[in-house]
């Protein structure tokens, strides 16, 4: 199965504070780590997965500044074969629905049985290049998918919906799958494939290679911190202040 | 006179509570451009949904037919293109759920409409549509404008508005399915039902949630510590499931159980909303996390600003004191 992945490089913001810019529709990204968009680094697994079992060729895909090869090698390292940057400094405001057309631009001349995005990134959080990609594509796409199987050019597809139920699907190849994070469990690269993906050349291709008509679906007005809403009560002091604090309230409540 | 569609999302017979939410929303927004809202029903033996949907709406087209029974993105996208090019509507409203997901990009793709997804908000001024949504793991809020089309779709995430009851009595427009079989390359096989474990997070009095903040599964034993010394339940958000730290049906949250413990202590979990949709109905919630900006502190009751690592085990001596 010859498989396409479309990679993200993204701002760690899970665990961390995070602060609007100068520009005020962007947020201060200097003390802030970048790593592969979570969601995607379980596409990337499933993809080497699929490889494994059936052979093929993995090309990485990412739109992104020259930052983002650092994270298309880790993908080589793991076991992409190939892996193209689209240069995000080339593009001015990207939506959704403008990656999904750069990316079908970049991936034209590239034969794929099946193409692997995360189901969203953790940054701007659309949900979207995958399925308007597969529709500017014409082929059938499934979102939040948890399990792939593939024989016969047929692939055996879980969805995952609310509550905990699965959606079942067949459907045929090419297909786009965007998957959902805890569908496998991504490797990690080894230090001596990290090495060896250093000396790996990674294609980039900017405007003089694609254009494309797609215009912006929607523009980004403003940042602003969510309204707060009734904040918790903060307990302040020492871990043993606010443990003995916390423990009474539980006490006071009857569950000790 | 600027109308509004909102799709009504039904999953093994039942009508889903965001189709609710989708038609008090529809039916304000329309209400205030002096539009009608039109609920749009795809389905099979429809008239029990029918009935209910009639009232939030000032019409219901309905395409009954056993294609529609179960979800299927092809043939809902199919069925909808069609009767939104008859209808051209200002706003097309699907649920921000795994259906919506799954079928609004595609489907305003095909059409050429400017959409956007995971909407907390929507204003409309000027024939312009203004979105809130959420970015960077939810800790930021944006505006944002839809480009100028000549109609808009967005999806409206659960929670955006509170489903009012309907006093309404929408003209019903019956009207053939364009589609009457799934297409070959898409179908629907069937449901699976999520596997039964020992334990059943929705019975407990107690929970204790953990998330990311744990860093590492070595540490989840302070976690089962925790729970055991205060008599409560593991639970978790999402990345420990991920981790395969815990068995699925400990998740709490929209892709997980939704749970209302008498006490749940969030410990090193931000708060991202798929998670605070299955626990925010508890009686009380204590938070414990080191960013004093993480939306947990939102939900909770009580908010501790504070490295998970110091606390946890101090509470837990705590609470073995007070017990002796």
């Amino acid at each position: 199965m010859d498989l396409i992945v479309c990679i993200k490089r993204v701002p760690q913001t899970a665990e961390a504070e995070v602060k609007i810019d100068g520009s005020g529709k962007d947020i201060v990204k200097d003390r802030l780590t970048f790593d592969m968009n979570e969601a995607d680094s379980y596409a990337l697994e499933e993809a080497i997965l699929l490889k494994e079992k059936s052979g093929g060729n993995i090309t990485a895909v990412s739109l992104g500044s020259a930052e983002a090869e650092d994270t298309l090698r880790i993908a080589l390292a793991k076991g992409a074969d190939s892996a193209i940057r689209i240069k995000l400094e080339d593009f001015g405001e990207l939506d959704g629905f403008k990656t999904a057309a750069l990316i079908r631009e970049a991936i034209k001349d590239i034969k794929f049985d099946a193409i692997l995005t995360g189901c969203m990134s953790t940054d701007d959080s659309y949900y979207q290049v995958g399925p308007t990609l597969a529709e500017m594509l014409g082929i059938p796409h499934a979102t939040l998918v948890s399990k792939i199987e593939v024989a016969d050019q047929k692939a055996h597809v879980h969805r995952e919906l609310e509550g905990g139920l699965i959606e079942h699907l067949e459907m045929s190849l090419p297909a786009v799958f965007a998957v959902q994070t805890g569908i496998n469990e991504p490797r990690y690269a080894s230090l001596i494939a990290i090495r060896r993906a250093a000396g790996k050349e990674i294609k980039v291709i900017g405007k003089e290679e694609i254009s494309s008509e797609a215009k912006l679906n929607s523009t980004l007005e403003e940042l602003f911190i969510p309204p707060v809403g009734e904040r918790a009560e903060i307990l302040t002091g020492t871990p043993d202040e606010v443990s003995k604090r916390t423990a009474e309230i539980i006490k006071e409540k009857g569950l000790i | 006179m600027a109308n509004i569609l909102a799709l009504v999302e039904h999953r093994q017979g039942t009508i889903r509570d965001i189709t609710y939410e989708l038609l008090t929303y529809g039916r304000k927004l329309a209400e205030k451009m002096d539009g009608k809202l039109t609920g749009v029903i795809l389905g099979h033996n429809t008239g029990d949904f029918t009935e209910s949907v009639k009232k939030h709406a000032h019409r219901v087209v309905v395409a009954d037919h056993e294609v529609f029974k179960d979800f299927n993105a092809e043939t809902y996208q199919h069925a909808l293109a069609d009767i939104i090019q008859k209808e051209n509507p200002f706003l097309t409203l699907i649920g921000n759920t795994a259906f919506g997901i799954d079928l609004c990009p595609a489907l305003a793709t095909q059409l050429g409409v400017p959409f956007t997804t995971d909407c907390i908000g929507v204003e409309i001024a000027d024939k312009k549509v203004r979105v809130t949504r959420q970015l960077y793991d939810g800790k930021m809020d944006a505006h944002v404008y839809l480009s100028e089309g000549p109609s808009y779709m967005l999806t409206l995430r659960s929670g955006t508005c509170a489903a009012e009851e309907g006093n309404l009595t929408a003209d019903i427009q019956k009207i053939e399915a364009s589609i009457t079989s799934q297409p070959d390359y898409k179908k629907f096989v069937e449901y699976i039902e999520a596997a039964v474990g020992d334990v059943d997070i929705t019975k407990a009095d107690v929970l204790v949630g953990v998330g990311r903040g744990i860093k590492e599964q070595a540490n989840m034993s302070m976690i089962e510590d925790f729970a055991k010394a205060i008599g409560g339940v593991v639970a978790c958000s999402r990345p420990i499931v991920d981790a395969n730290w815990l068995p699925k049906d400990r998740q709490v949250g929209s892709s997980g159980k939704t749970v209302k413990p008498k006490l749940y202590i969030a410990v090193g979990i931000s708060g991202a909303f798929q998670h605070i949709a299955g626990m925010k109905n508890a009686d009380t919630i204590i938070a414990i996390n080191k960013d004093p900006n993480a939306p947990i502190f939102n939900e909770a009751d009580y908010g501790i600003v504070e490295d998970l690592f110091k606390v946890v085990p101090a509470l837990k001596n705590k609470i073995m004191e007070m017990k002796q």
